[in-house]
């Protein structure tokens, strides 16, 4: 009886314990999922064969505010070289997504994961959290926040992977 | 053996209730601007520059933006 209880207790609190670990999320090296069976809100972009600056945000962030002219610049820059940025909102309601827009309107494509299973899935350390894909779907790049001086350095890394063959 | 069981229990039993992870995407509510306790910059100003004044000390009084985590 005893033994039953200790090891009822002990199950409890591996699980307790297990529940709470970390999905292990989008790393360099892996492959980016079909996007299309997350659910995601807006038209998906064809991303085969480009280079992706997947982008996770939200309204109520402001670094990734500061971002956005920058990745819309990139968007334009890079527009001919099969490249595309995908910003994907977390916001948990539509009209947040689109109050921002209207004050920072965008050229590059937006969806929402309004059920957060992707950004779950992607597993993103904080808020932006955006990934670099390579023409064959491969995850090259994970870069946490947005900071002066990070464009700089992403904008390399976009450089080289447009001009891979 | 029966109190080594029962303190397994009761820390599995509070760690279970007591805290909970908030991944970052989920800290829409708590960047609101509605969770800043002080929501008033001249307030939070002359505040600061009175605590100055009589503890001979300023800052610290946590960092700026909400509770985002952003960054």
């Amino acid at each position: 009886m005893k033994r039953r209880t200790l090891l009822q207790s002990l199950a409890l609190f591996l699980t307790t314990g297990l529940s709470r670990a970390g999905a292990a999320g989008f790393s360099q090296g892996t492959r980016l999922p079909d996007l299309s069976t997350f659910g995601l809100e807006g038209a998906l972009p064809a991303l085969k064969g480009k280079v992706v600056y997947l982008d996770f945000w939200a309204s109520w962030c402001a670094p990734c505010k500061a971002s956005f002219p920058v990745l819309n610049g990139w968007q334009k820059e890079f527009a001919g070289k099969n490249f595309t940025v995908l910003a994907v909102s977390v916001d948990e309601k539509a009209e947040d997504m689109a109050k921002f827009l209207k004050k920072n309107a965008v050229d590059f494509p937006l969806v929402r994961d309004a059920t957060q299973k992707l950004v779950a899935a992607a597993n993103a350390s904080t808020m932006p959290t955006s990934f670099l894909i390579d023409r064959k779907g491969v995850v090259r790049l994970v870069h946490s926040g947005f900071r002066a001086g990070d464009a700089d350095a992403l904008h390399r890394t976009i450089t080289q992977l447009v001009n891979e063959a | 053996m029966k109190f080594l069981s029962l303190s397994l229990f009761a820390l599995t039993a509070f760690s279970s209730v007591s805290c909970t992870n908030v991944k970052p995407w989920e800290r829409g509510r708590l960047a609101d601007p509605l969770m800043k306790p002080a929501r008033d910059p001249l307030s939070d100003s002359i505040s600061e520059h009175v605590w100055f004044t009589r503890e001979a000390f300023a800052g610290g009084r946590g960092v700026g933006g909400g509770g985002c985590g952003c960054n």
